[in-house]
């Protein structure tokens, strides 16, 4: 396993250190992030409006903390033109915080939904969509657990679920369909339903893009967009 | 034919180095090196001190031979020509492998004086001609707007920058094809540094330039190929923006990023 975490530290420990803040915002911003993903499914689940609201607090949390990552990680660039691993390790960051930024504005948009649902009966017993949660879930922690370990394979694996995924999404939206033709009273829960499912989606693809950047900062190359660029090697 | 690191056509080896080992008295400095330095590029030599970068420098143009004791086996070939064998003039080499050294050293001449010096001594005696190319020479080193009114004062009233350009134009006034250059900006101040650094530029349209630095910020932006020597060993050779942002081994990984000891 290659590891893109060293294991030799720096010889300067004060530019150690400014590595380390980044890492650990970082990890601190994924399990805000994972927290808040996991809350707005119960939310939905438990019918549990004021866990939803809760949820939309810590979002404010995050994103504070993208701001904090952006900050230490331009401070690291100015003052010490780092190279190599260490220049990779921030520019991933850079861009993983984005994804995870994004991922937590998913979830708020999960609480709304949520939100406006608890003000109807339920249209359901939910099967599918919890399923469907716990497979995103278990990708974005994956992929957060390949970033600390510097793990190819791991970041590859989460990559390769984007499809459950994806296949999770249109077995629902056929779903919701049916119950929206069979009496037009259904649209409004099954329109919020599908918007929570497509939400699901959209963090799928955005763990999907966490693993490709994990690649990239361990590797050196770059795994986007494969075959879609034409020749790109 | 594929577009170089720096947008320029990639060029044959300009200088071919194979099983290039240099010895001071028993002990091997550094080696066996096998490189290929690429016409009209910059090539710059990085590694911790007493790595045997500035030995492997000076061994292109055989400068080593100046010092007691020092022994050189392998060969380097300059477009095709052995630079070392018998029969072989070095000082013929240097003329057409040029040095510029860490400390600038202007003789205590004047300015044109300076320049003319190389080319006296290589036999050319016509005035006009060597105004000609004292002239050019100070232009390529980006020193003539600055001295151009005061050519016959003293060299050594020039500020450490222009003293080093100045050396510059020496090396180049004798129109070698390569230029060596043993860390040329480590004494300068900052803005110096950059006036040398945009003067490599310029000169490897031309020349072909091989710069050893301590400073690694300094290869990152003036060459297009690195070399990273660790411990008398040529651990790696790639192009520079590959070499600073995925190297292949530890310890150039080691030694960009600041993780030796």
């Amino acid at each position: 396993m290659i590891r893109a975490s060293h294991s030799r530290e720096h010889t300067n420990r004060e530019y150690e250190g400014e590595l380390r803040r980044v890492r650990e915002h970082l990890l601190l911003m994924g399990a805000k992030v994972e927290d808040i993903i996991h809350g707005s499914i119960r939310a939905l689940t438990d019918r549990d409006s004021m866990l939803a609201e809760q949820m939309i607090a810590v979002d404010r949390k995050i994103n504070q903390l993208e701001m904090e990552v952006d900050e230490l990680c331009m401070q690291v660039l100015a003052r010490r033109q780092p190279v190599a691993s260490d220049l990779r390790f921030l520019t991933t960051a850079l861009k993983l915080v984005t994804d995870l930024e994004r991922i937590g504005d998913l979830g708020v948009n999960i609480c709304e939904r949520v939100l406006e649902l608890n003000g109807e009966p339920p249209l359901k017993p939910y099967v599918d969509l919890p399923n469907m949660a716990r497979e995103v879930q278990e990708m974005l922690h994956e992929a957060l657990d390949a970033f600390v370990a510097g793990d190819i394979e791991r970041a590859q694996r989460v990559i390769a679920r984007d499809k459950n995924v994806d296949a999770y999404y249109t077995q629902i939206f056929r779903e919701l369909l049916t119950y929206m033709m069979e009496d037009p009273r259904n649209i409004f829960r099954a329109t919020r339903l599908q918007s929570i499912a497509k939400y699901l989606e959209r963090i799928g693809d955005h763990a999907t893009n966490l693993g490709e950047l994990v690649v990239f900062m361990v590797k050196g190359k770059d795994i986007r967009h494969a075959g879609k660029l034409g020749d790109n090697s | 034919m594929t577009a170089g690191s720096n947008g320029k056509p990639e060029t044959a080896a300009k200088l071919i180095v194979r099983g290039l080992t240099v010895f001071y008295g028993e002990k091997k400095a550094v080696g066996p090196v096998g490189l290929d330095i690429v016409g009209q590029h910059v090539t710059a030599l990085i590694g911790p001190s007493g790595c045997g970068k500035s030995t492997f420098l000076r061994s292109l143009n055989r400068m080593n031979e100046l010092i007691p004791g020092c022994r050189v086996e392998g060969e380097v070939r300059l477009d095709g020509d052995p630079i070392y064998g018998a029969g072989i003039d070095p000082v013929a080499v240097r003329r057409r492998i040029g040095m510029v050294f860490q400390r600038s050293n202007p003789f205590p001449k004047s300015i044109k004086e300076n320049v003319a010096y190389g080319l006296r001594i290589g036999g050319i005696g016509d005035e006009r001609d060597i105004a000609n190319r004292v002239e050019r020479a100070l232009t390529q080193a980006a020193l003539w707007e600055e001295v151009k009114d005061r050519l016959n004062d003293s060299a050594m009233g020039l500020s450490g920058g222009q003293q080093q350009r100045l050396c510059i134009a020496r090396a180049l006034a004798v129109e070698p094809e390569v230029l060596l250059m043993d860390e040329p900006a480590s004494a300068l101040d900052p803005i110096a540094t950059a006036h040398i650094e945009e003067l490599i530029n310029e000169l490897s349209a031309e020349y072909t330039v091989v710069i050893v630095t301590h400073n690694m910020q300094q290869a990152a932006r003036v060459a297009d190929y690195t070399a990273f020597f660790y411990l008398g060993e040529l651990v790696e050779f790639d192009r520079t923006d590959v070499l600073f942002t995925k190297p292949n081994d530890s310890r150039t990984e080691d030694y960009i990023t600041g993780r030796f000891g």
